[in-house]
Formats: C-alpha cells, sequence, structure tokens
C-alpha cells in the first residue's frame, strides 16, 4: 500500500502564506485564552487535596455537597464526576500539614451517612512543595530547550536551530491553548505530555531538516524553494505515518487509558496534530524567514568534507609511516 | 545475487531478544527468584509521603535538655539556683550564691556550643549558630533513622524511608491496603514519643485550672492535660527529670486488671538519676508524661531504684504496642509536617493496570496490524522489532528494579507508537530506490545508510529531552522519562540493526521471488 505511489514534488512552499495566517491566527488565539482563562493549575503546582471516592451505585453529589460545607474549610471545595457517576473527586486549594489527621480525614468523616463508599485516592500537596514542582517543572523546560539548541546547532546549523525552536514553540503554546480549552488540571502528568510532545515535535522537524541538509549538500539546486518543497514531499509519507501510528497509540491511551490519564492523552492528541501540521508547513518557511543561504551552506559543508577527507588521508598516512 | 544465511546483525538481535525474553520472564511469570519489576504505589497502591521536619523545635527540646542536666548538675551539687526556666531558644537562670559561681560555669563550659550571656548572677544560656545547624541536621537524620525503624517494626511490606534534599523525608508504603492500617502507620510516624518524668508543682497543684499558661510559665510551671480525661489538669515544674533518651527498651505488658501497660527500662544513667530523685522526694508525686499529655502522677512512696517504670493509661492493645515501638526507635527530636501525599486504594490500582494494559494492547495491535497492511513482509520485520523492543525495556527495567509507575506505562505505550519511525523511514527510503530504478539488494543497503543520519538525530534530540526530563522530574515523571529513554535506545538496536539483519539473511529469497509487492508493500518487480 502506497499513500504517495508516485515521485511527485509539491509546491508547500508556494502556498506557505495561508498556513502561516492560520499559525498566527491560532498561536494568538492560544495566548488569549492562555492570558483571559488561564491555566487550571491542579494541587500538584498550586498545592492542594484531591479525595477520590467511589460509592456503590451513583455518587449523591449534592448531599455530599451539603454534608461536606458544614466545615467552613470546604465552602470552595468542588466535586465532580469522575470517569462514571459512582466515582466522584472532591478538589480543594487548602492543605494542612499535620501528619495523622490531614483534610481527607476530615472529608471522610464528614461523608459519613451519605452512603457505602470507599475512598480511592487520596493527593495532598502543601503550598511550599506545588511551588517547587512548578519552579522544578519551568527548569526542565528551559533546559531540554537549551540543551536541544545546542545538539541542533552542532549537528546542522544554528538557523535549523532556530527555525525548528520556532516550531517547538508554536506547538507547545496551541497545545497549551488547548489545555485551557478543554479545561483539563494541570498537574504533573501533563508538564510529562508537554516535554513528550518536545521531543515529538523536534524529530518530526529535524527529519525534514535531516532531508533538506542532504539535498543542499548532494543536489544541484540552489533555490531554497525547491530544497525545501522536495524535501517535504520526500519526508511527507513518513511524517504522516508515524504521527498515525503515534495517534493511534495516543488515541488508545486516551480513550481506553482510564480518568487519570485523560488529560495526558489529550494533551499528547492535540500535540501530535499540531506537530505533524507544523513540521511540514512551519518549521521549513522559518528557514526562509530566517534567510537561510543554500550556497553559504554548500561551501561550509563541502569545506567540512574536505577537513575530514584530509584528516583521514593523514592518519592513513600516518598509520603506513609515511609521515 | 547475495550470500544471505547469518550474519552479525542477526546474531546480535537474537542475543538481544535472548535477553529480553530471558530477563523478563520473571516479571511476567512472578518468579520466586529472578529480578522483577515492581508496580509503583499509582499501580498496586500504598502510601507516599513527603515529610518536613520542624527543626525549630528540636532547638527547643535541646534546649529542655540542657536545663535538665543543669537541674541535675545543681541538685546533685548543692548549688542553690532560683527561676530556672526555658525561654523559647534559651535557659535562663540565677545562682544565689556567688560563691558557687566557678563550679556552674565550669559544668557549663563542658556543654559543647552553648554561649553563656552572665550579667553578674543572671545566667542566659543559648546554642551557638554552628551547633544549632548541627542540632538541626541531627534532627532530620535522627527522624528519618526513628521513622525507618518504627516502620521496620510495624511489619508492613517494604517499607522505604530516605532522606530527600536538604531537609525532607521520603516515606513510600506499598503494603498499606486499608484506611485503618494508614491511619496507623501516619500515627506511628508521626508520633514524638517523647517521654518526660516530670515534678508536679505541690504549691501551685490547686490552681490547675485558673491559671493560664503565661502566668504557669512564670513560676517555671507548665499545665498539662491527662490523658485518660482530657479536662482534668495538672501542675508540673517545667523542667524534666528526665526524659526518653535513656530509655533502653520498652515492652507492652499487663497490670493487675489485666489491661495493656508499657513497661519500660532507663540506661544507667537514667536510673541513677531516678533513683537519686525518688530518694530524695518520698511524699510528692511524680508524673509520667507522654507527648505531653499525663498518664499517671503516683506518689513517691520510697527510692525507686533499678531503673525501671511502667506506663498505663488505659490503652487498647494495638495502641499499646504502637507506643512500645515509637519509645523503642526512640523519640523524634523535632516533630514532622506533611508536605505532600499521595494515597493510592489497591482497589483503584488494579484499575489502574488493566485501562493502561488495555490501551497498551489496543495501540499495540493496531499499530502491528498498520505496519503489514502498509507494508507488506517488511512491516512484518519492523513488527519483529517493536515486539522485540518491548521485551528488552521490561528486561532492562527488571535488571535495574526500575518502578513501573502510571506515567511509566504510558511511556511504554509511547515507545510503542514512535519504535516503528525508524523502520517507517528506512521502509521509505527503500521505496524511494526501487522508485529510481534500484535493486533489491542496492535499495535494501543504500536505504539503511540514507535513513542513519535522520534516524540518529531524532532520537538524540527526543533522548536529551528525556534526560532532562529525567533529571529535573519527582517521582512519577521519572518514570516516564526512564521507560522513555530505555525504549528509544532498544529502537535503535531492534529497529536499525536487527531488521537489517532479518533483511540480509532473507536476501537471495527476495531477490529470486521478485515480488515487490509481497516485500515492501509496493507495486512492481524487483531486479
Amino acid at each position: 500500500m502506497q499513500i504517495f505511489s508516485k515521485d511527485k514534488t509539491y509546491d508547500f512552499m508556494g502556498k506557505s502564506l495561508p498556513f502561516m495566517i492560520i499559525s498566527v491566527f491560532m498561536i494568538l488565539a492560544s495566548y488569549f485564552l492562555l492570558g483571559t482563562k488561564g491555566l487550571n493549575y491542579g494541587i500538584d503546582f498550586s498545592g492542594g487535596t484531591i479525595v477520590q471516592v467511589k460509592y456503590e451505585g451513583p455518587a449523591p453529589i449534592e448531599k455530599m455537597r451539603d454534608q461536606i460545607s458544614v466545615d467552613k474549610i470546604f465552602a470552595n471545595a468542588s466535586i465532580t464526576e469522575f470517569g462514571s457517576p459512582d466515582e466522584v473527586v472532591i478538589r480543594f486549594m487548602s492543605s494542612t500539614d499535620s501528619v495523622q489527621e490531614d483534610l481527607s480525614d476530615k472529608i471522610t468523616n464528614l461523608l459519613q451517612g451519605t452512603g457505602t463508599f470507599e475512598v480511592r485516592r487520596v493527593d495532598i500537596v502543601g503550598p511550599k512543595v506545588g511551588g517547587e514542582l512548578k519552579e522544578q517543572g519551568i527548569m526542565a523546560m528551559l533546559i531540554s530547550v537549551f540543551t536541544i539548541l545546542i545538539y541542533i546547532t552542532i549537528r546542522f546549523e544554528w538557523k535549523f536551530a532556530v527555525a525548528s525552536i520556532l516550531a517547538l514553540i508554536h506547538d507547545i503554546s496551541i497545545a497549551m491553548g488547548a489545555i485551557v480549552l478543554f479545561n483539563v488540571d494541570v498537574n504533573l502528568d501533563i508538564l510529562a505530555a508537554l516535554l513528550t510532545l518536545l521531543g515529538y515535535s523536534l524529530n518530526d522537524t529535524i527529519i525534514v531538516f535531516d532531508r533538506i541538509r542532504e539535498e543542499v549538500k548532494n543536489s544541484k539546486k540552489f533555490d531554497l524553494f525547491d530544497i525545501i518543497n522536495f524535501s517535504i514531499s520526500k519526508t511527507l509519507t513518513r511524517t504522516l505515518l508515524t504521527s498515525l501510528t503515534t495517534f493511534f497509540v495516543v488515541l488508545t491511551l486516551w480513550a481506553f487509558g482510564g480518568e487519570i490519564i485523560h488529560g495526558f492523552g489529550l494533551t499528547l492528541l492535540v500535540g501530535i496534530l499540531v506537530g505533524t501540521y507544523s513540521s511540514i508547513f512551519v518549521a521549513s518557511p522559518m528557514l526562509k524567514f530566517l534567510k537561510f543561504n543554500v550556497e553559504d551552506y554548500k561551501k561550509k559543508e563541502s569545506l567540512k568534507e574536505k577537513r575530514k577527507i584530509d584528516k583521514e588521508k593523514m592518519r592513513a598516512q600516518y598509520e603506513q609511516g609515511v609521515v | 545475487m547475495s550470500k544471505g544465511g547469518l550474519n552479525y546483525r542477526l546474531v546480535i538481535f537474537f542475543l538481544a531478544i535472548v535477553f529480553g525474553v530471558g530477563f523478563s520472564a520473571p516479571t511476567f511469570l512472578q518468579t520466586e527468584k529472578g529480578a522483577k519489576i515492581s508496580l509503583g504505589l499509582d499501580l498496586q497502591g500504598g502510601l507516599y509521603m513527603l515529610l518536613g521536619v520542624k527543626t525549630d523545635e528540636a532547638i527547643k527540646s535541646k534546649m529542655k535538655s540542657i536545663a535538665s542536666s543543669i537541674k541535675f548538675f545543681t541538685d546533685d551539687n548543692d548549688i542553690i539556683i532560683d527561676d530556672l526556666k526555658i525561654r523559647e531558644e534559651m535557659v535562663t537562670l540565677t545562682l544565689v550564691d556567688p560563691d558557687e559561681e566557678k563550679t556552674l560555669d565550669e559544668m557549663l563550659k563542658k556543654i559543647p556550643g552553648l554561649v553563656l550571656d552572665k550579667n553578674t548572677l543572671q545566667y542566659k544560656v543559648s546554642l551557638n549558630e554552628l551547633e544549632q545547624e548541627a542540632t538541626k541536621q541531627y534532627a532530620i537524620n535522627q527522624a528519618v533513622e526513628t521513622i525507618r525503624n518504627r516502620l521496620d517494626q510495624f511489619g508492613l511490606a517494604e517499607p522505604n524511608v530516605a532522606r530527600q534534599g536538604e531537609d525532607k523525608i521520603l516515606v513510600e508504603l506499598p503494603g498499606i491496603k486499608t484506611g485503618e492500617d494508614e491511619q496507623r502507620a501516619r500515627e506511628l510516624i508521626a508520633k514524638a514519643a517523647h517521654l518526660q518524668m516530670m515534678t508536679v508543682d505541690e504549691k501551685r497543684s490547686d490552681r490547675a485550672y485558673d491559671m493560664s499558661d503565661d502566668e504557669a510559665s512564670q513560676y517555671g510551671d507548665i499545665i498539662l492535660e491527662d490523658a485518660r480525661s482530657p479536662q482534668m489538669k495538672h501542675v508540673l515544674k517545667e523542667v524534666p527529670i528526665l526524659d526518653g533518651s535513656m530509655l533502653t527498651d520498652a515492652k507492652v505488658g499487663f497490670d493487675q486488671m489485666n489491661q495493656p501497660v508499657i513497661n519500660f527500662s532507663l540506661n544507667s544513667e537514667g536510673a541513677k538519676i531516678f533513683g537519686d530523685f525518688t530518694g530524695k522526694n518520698v511524699g510528692t508525686h511524680l508524673a509520667i508524661v507522654l507527648d505531653n499529655k499525663v498518664y499517671s502522677a503516683p506518689v513517691i512512696r520510697e527510692r525507686i531504684g533499678g531503673g525501671s517504670g511502667q506506663i498505663s493509661g488505659g490503652f487498647s492493645m494495638e495502641e499499646a504496642s504502637d507506643v512500645a515501638i515509637a519509645l523503642r526507635s526512640g523519640a523524634l527530636l523535632a516533630p514532622v509536617k506533611l508536605l505532600e501525599k499521595r494515597s493510592v486504594g489497591p482497589s483503584l490500582g488494579a484499575d489502574s493496570i488493566q485501562a493502561s494494559m488495555v490501551a497498551l494492547a489496543l495501540g499495540f495491535i493496531l499499530v502491528i496490524i498498520f505496519m503489514v497492511v502498509y507494508y507488506g513482509l517488511a512491516g512484518v520485520v519492523a513488527n519483529i522489532a517493536l515486539i522485540a523492543n518491548l521485551f528488552i525495556v521490561l528486561a532492562i527495567m527488571a535488571l535495574f528494579g526500575a518502578t513501573l509507575t502510571l506515567p511509566g506505562m504510558a511511556g511504554i505505550v509511547l515507545t510503542v507508537g514512535m519504535a516503528v519511525d525508524a523502520n517507517v523511514i528506512i521502509n521509505e527510503r527503500i521505496r524511494e530506490l526501487f522508485r529510481q530504478g534500484s535493486s533489491i539488494q542496492k535499495a535494501v543497503e543504500k536505504g539503511y545508510d540514507n535513513a542513519m543520519s535522520a534516524i540518529l538525530d531524532a532520537n538524540i534530540t527526543t533522548l536529551l529531552a528525556a534526560v532532562v526530563l529525567y533529571a529535573y522530574g519527582t517521582g512519577p515523571i521519572k518514570g516516564f522519562a526512564v521507560t522513555m529513554s530505555i525504549g528509544i535506545l532498544a529502537s535503535m538496536l531492534t529497529a536499525i540493526l536487527g531488521t537489517h539483519g532479518i533483511y540480509q539473511y532473507f536476501m537471495p529469497r527476495i531477490e529470486k521471488s521478485k515480488n515487490l509487492s509481497l516485500w515492501f508493500g509496493i507495486k512492481g518487480e524487483g531486479k
């Protein structure tokens, strides 16, 4: 089976303007959402308490709310269904630091009489820990971006590095916009999803860039648009196939993986779609935008090649004892 | 025509599969012996806690024990002092007889790390900064040791207690199955188990209910509740006679009424202090205080030698046993506080395993079918690599004793999606060469060459992201990063080396059949 059976080169660069507009619009929309509604930080980052309770039969949410609100600390607690009508999650922003008796114990006591239930999960994160986790998360993002920037600069050129990071920012921004839009609680798992996305988005971009690098080196073409169009077309099947297989598994993870990894799955689903799109329509046009010069790169590469050959010659001579 | 048959790539791939299957077998078969992957708390249920230590309290309690030493020394040497008081992080006292100044000063000099502020005969004793820091550090280490001891004796499976970062303590209890167990474990962890012998202030014992804490403190007194009936109060001298640090053993026993009690014994120093004190104070009340609650305050009838005593307070059998454990493993110098807690019931863990297994299986099957439909036998080859990859990931995790968490499961699922990437890249390159009219042998060889740089660069960037994730992530995130990294590394071996070996092995047959549709899922006849 083949998606594209003919060796055809599609004119992606010629039609890049409308896609650029779409991308800019989506990014602006994402930042608008992030600025107005904002990320909904879960307890991992903001601190607080989560109690997951499973009832025998449907959970009496109204009754639970009445009984819990007797205690003023829980006035702002939210009670929401979690995956099935039997199961609910009670969330609130406060936490206590007593080891023997925490807020979840209080909740359990207050819930007595609402039916037969089982406390299945309690998460308590103190405000200090939440702050530290947030700091660590941001650090992780920055450091991985920086490390990858250096790696690509060494393996390609700084313009490739900057272009791929811009595409990355594009992907992460839109994924975060989706997180806000779909009201996903931002916890550690979402951070992991975003970091996975970071790797995935770069992965996709690099496959295309690798082809561009190869074309610049090996072909007689000098026009950047031609080279980019050719490279994207050549890698198109791969881009779509890999995205598809990854999409399959993330889709099953999202659909069947259980409520706890629902947000994780959703973030990745959006991310994979956006990442695939950006590696075709965003990353490569960025090279043009950054004024990537084919001729200079050719010269640089051939110089590199020459140096390598010289070195090998020297070594061969040395090993034969000529020098 | 190429040679085909066995080649080094295939041999390495085969060894890798043997390794993968061999070392993941204990995990699959749950054998007694062999390294297995253990399930994380989120999958098997259990309690995870991150605790902080209130180190300021450690300094206060150190000051208290210094005050006790001063009291014992002055009593022992008939030095008369007045107003011995504990003020936050300072001990104050007034010496009555100036002739004894030298003796007292010498005694105080023997205690390391003290700062002495003297105004004629008024003493202010506190700790210097170095000693304060050392006390704090000691309190954290001691808390880790103590909590570990207690949990070891509590009888739960595989408790893990470790110091984390500067001042935090990590506690993991996978064995917790019920809410009651959890409650008991938490109480055991947090119990200060601070045993003190104190004197009742006979002069003011009738003022227990009308004196404020501040007023009591003026007299160097402290008002504490009774353990059995909290509304009952006792007025005690603030400076204890001795504390639990001199305890050598504590056991559950029974009194005449057949009620559980705790029998404790003191070391020789404690026994001497206890004996001397009771000898000098026959007729007064002695209070046995545990965690600031008075358990009993009997009248001293005679000198009590031998250094043993009893705590009775209407304990249940379980309580008595937990208190005895806590006393044996020592008091917490400073109380602990809860920073983070994650508690997962075993039923939820089982649900999570099931759900992620379903996702893994479904995703896996989808990918496998897709690869065969799209690539024909080349898809089968890629699938063999994929399955081998999965076994190797599990084997390496088992060897490292890694813990499989829910995010770790997600990491494996993702690896499945991404592991076929290398084969997609290679197969596309091979097809491209076919379209250009390459021979089968040349298309396969060159296909691998051409694909290599893209695969390497792509995998290395993902690996870099995973490493950073590991370095900066906490707990569950680390698990995710670990499975991702192992998956990427294993896929290099299986998807690149392994599949290449398989093609080499079958090359004569492929060349003979010339059936590109069967072998590579592409129309046309090969050369």
